[in-house]
């Protein structure tokens, strides 16, 4: 019986000829991720192990990004406790204020992540990096101080959805569109346990930025991983910004599939998530009526990323956000902050009246810099729209592409590019 | 090893921002954690729960975030199993890797009531509900799982096989 991508990888990282669905394994890791809000609990439970000492000083990532810069004093404490173990160990990947991003837009970026990897992080997007042909997948903090202190990890091997991408998405249609239809299709435990392999011809048609955005939101289907084959555009993305030597997996002909679905990017709609469940998708023109909003977010690990400003910035170039609401952009990464800068896309965000962060995770989790009120609505690029994720119990998140939020930021309620005449 | 409490029962998807809001994540103490536990669903959760009680739900308990603060903010609160049709993959190792006992048992899951008596026997795997005098089978973990979780989690695991 074939091996998915998957299976392939996990196959060679566990050092056997061949895995099943639902095998048992350990599997050599390649890079080891945590945050602030994470590494604290890993560092606290590496303290208890009798291996003191990390597997491989450049193989783990601490990037402090989600309440940084320090919110306040407690959030602070955490970031103390990461940096001196950093320091103490060595680590030659910690990324702290001056040179952080947000974590999965920042390790790819830095070069960090390559196909045919193996990769786990304490942070739920950790299958970002499956955008790039390498195995990813979010754990929790014990398993992060196993896997630096051991270079191991166990895994259930897990069984996979194909989807197989065709056709090329229309003008206002991304990355966030697809994913959210997917979800939207499946559910939020549609991929529950499960790799969601992404292939076709369609896939060609679809930017690096925008595999990140879909990989991204695997774990948004309860996917174990999201994984796309790695053709010229991943390839190119690797040549620019990684020395690592990389390995490219491709599934078996024969490779077995729990289940198979075909998406023509060319039928897609613009689609946004309604509160509370990223499940609860709508086309823009299933949208009847009036959502009026307060808040516009862009920005985070799915949506932070150089493409995403530059769809925003076209929107809102020659338009202004609308008054009583509050537009809020976030570039990902401090070197997407800079390519923002040279390419006037920050003097378009300003003048159109939107404010510009420094990178941080911030409001995607209703950590700060941002947090809604009772009743407040928000349109967000972000990944959840759980109760309370933004803030208030009483608050509601709505999640959609960068084009629908910068549009709506214009109008003042859920709306698509095409409304502006755009 | 049992369990035995009053249930607590959630619904579908019950996730990890709800179980604890990111908004006290600046913390990592469990025990300030546990004054938190699922107050954004139910308020009146931290002021009832008592030592042993048994949390029940039905599909995708624990999606979402990463956060093993949820696992820890439940096992902190008192909790002494949750019951579930089916666990977020995150929720369910990290809940395995800190000790709190979980079993997937979509029947009990099901058919358990808020406010039931409900007692686990974790050997077996029965699951007793001494209100409605029922029982249900959960499913049984894999050997491998089991090691773990005779070791009270995964640092004591990895504790005894590296000092072999």
């Amino acid at each position: 019986m074939g091996m998915t991508m998957t299976q392939k990888i996990l196959a060679q990282a566990a050092g056997l000829d061949h895995v099943e669905a639902g095998q048992l394994i350990e599997a050599k890791l390649d890079l080891v991720l945590g945050n602030d809000i994470t590494s604290p609990v890993a560092i606290h439970e590496m303290e208890k192990m009798t291996v003191d000492t990390v597997f491989d000083k450049d193989k783990v990532a601490l990037v402090m990004d989600h309440f940084i810069p320090n919110k306040d004093i407690k959030s602070a404490q955490h970031c103390k406790c990461v940096r001196e173990f950093a320091c103490r160990h060595d680590i030659t990947n910690y990324f702290d204020v001056g040179e952080m991003g947000i974590e999965h837009a920042l390790l790819p970026e830095k070069g960090l992540t390559v196909a045919g990897d193996v990769i786990i992080g304490a942070d739920s997007h950790t299958c970002t990096y499956g955008a790039l042909g390498a195995f990813s997948t979010g754990v929790g903090s014990t398993d992060m101080a196993a896997g630096m202190a051991t270079g191991k990890a166990w895994f259930k091997v897990p069984s996979a959805i194909k989807f197989n991408i065709v056709g090329k998405p229309s003008k206002w249609v991304s990355g966030k569109d697809v994913i959210l239809h997917i979800i939207g299709m499946i559910g939020v435990d549609g991929a529950l346990y499960k790799s969601m392999e992404f292939v076709g011809e369609g896939i060609h048609n679809l930017s690096m930025d925008d595999r990140f955005t879909i990989a991204n939101m695997a774990i948004e289907a309860g996917g174990k991983n999201g994984i796309f084959p790695v053709d010229d555009i991943a390839m190119a993305y690797m040549k620019e910004h990684s020395s690592r030597p990389w390995k490219v997996y491709e599934a078996d002909e024969d490779a077995v599939y729990d289940e198979e679905y075909t998406i023509d990017l060319s039928t897609l709609r613009p689609t946004v998530a309604f509160p509370h469940l990223p499940e609860n998708t709508r086309t823009i023109d299933e949208i009847q009526e009036d959502i009026a909003i307060d808040q516009v977010v862009i920005g985070s690990c799915t949506n932070g990323r150089i493409d995403d400003l530059r769809i925003a910035a076209e929107i809102l170039s020659d338009n202004k956000v609308k008054k009583g609401v509050r537009c809020i952009v976030i570039p990902a990464t401090q070197k997407i902050y800079l390519e923002a800068m040279e390419e006037g896309l920050l003097k378009t965000f300003i003048e159109a009246g939107a404010v510009v962060s420094t990178p941080t995770c911030g409001p995607c989790l209703g950590g700060y810099m941002g947090i809604l009120a009772e009743h407040e609505r928000c349109v967000s690029t972000t990944n959840r729209n759980f109760v309370g994720r933004m803030g208030h119990v009483e608050s509601e998140v709505y999640l959609a592409s960068p084009a629908v939020a910068a549009a709506s930021a214009v109008t003042g309620k859920i709306s698509s590019p095409e409304e502006l005449g755009l | 090893m049992k369990a035995q409490g009053t249930v607590f029962k959630y619904g579908d998807n019950v996730d990890t921002d709800v179980i604890i809001p990111a908004r006290y994540l600046n913390s990592s103490d469990p025990a300030e954690l546990a004054t938190h536990c699922m107050e954004d669903i139910d308020k009146d959760f931290v002021k009832n729960v008592k030592k042993g009680d048994i949390i029940v739900a039905n599909k995708n308990f624990g999606c979402g975030s990463s956060r093993e603060h949820a696992p820890l903010a439940i096992k902190a609160a008192g909790v002494s199993c949750v019951i579930a049709e089916t666990f977020a993959r995150i929720f369910y190792r990290n809940a395995i890797n800190i000790g709190l006992p979980i079993i997937e048992c979509p029947e009990a899951a099901k058919a358990i009531e808020n406010g039931d008596q409900v007692e686990v026997d974790f050997d077996s795997g029965i699951i007793y509900d001494r209100t409605k005098g029922t029982q249900y089978k959960g499913q049984a973990f894999p050997e491998f799982m089991q090691k773990i979780i005779r070791a009270e989690g995964l640092v004591n695991y990895i504790n005894s096989q590296y000092q072999k």
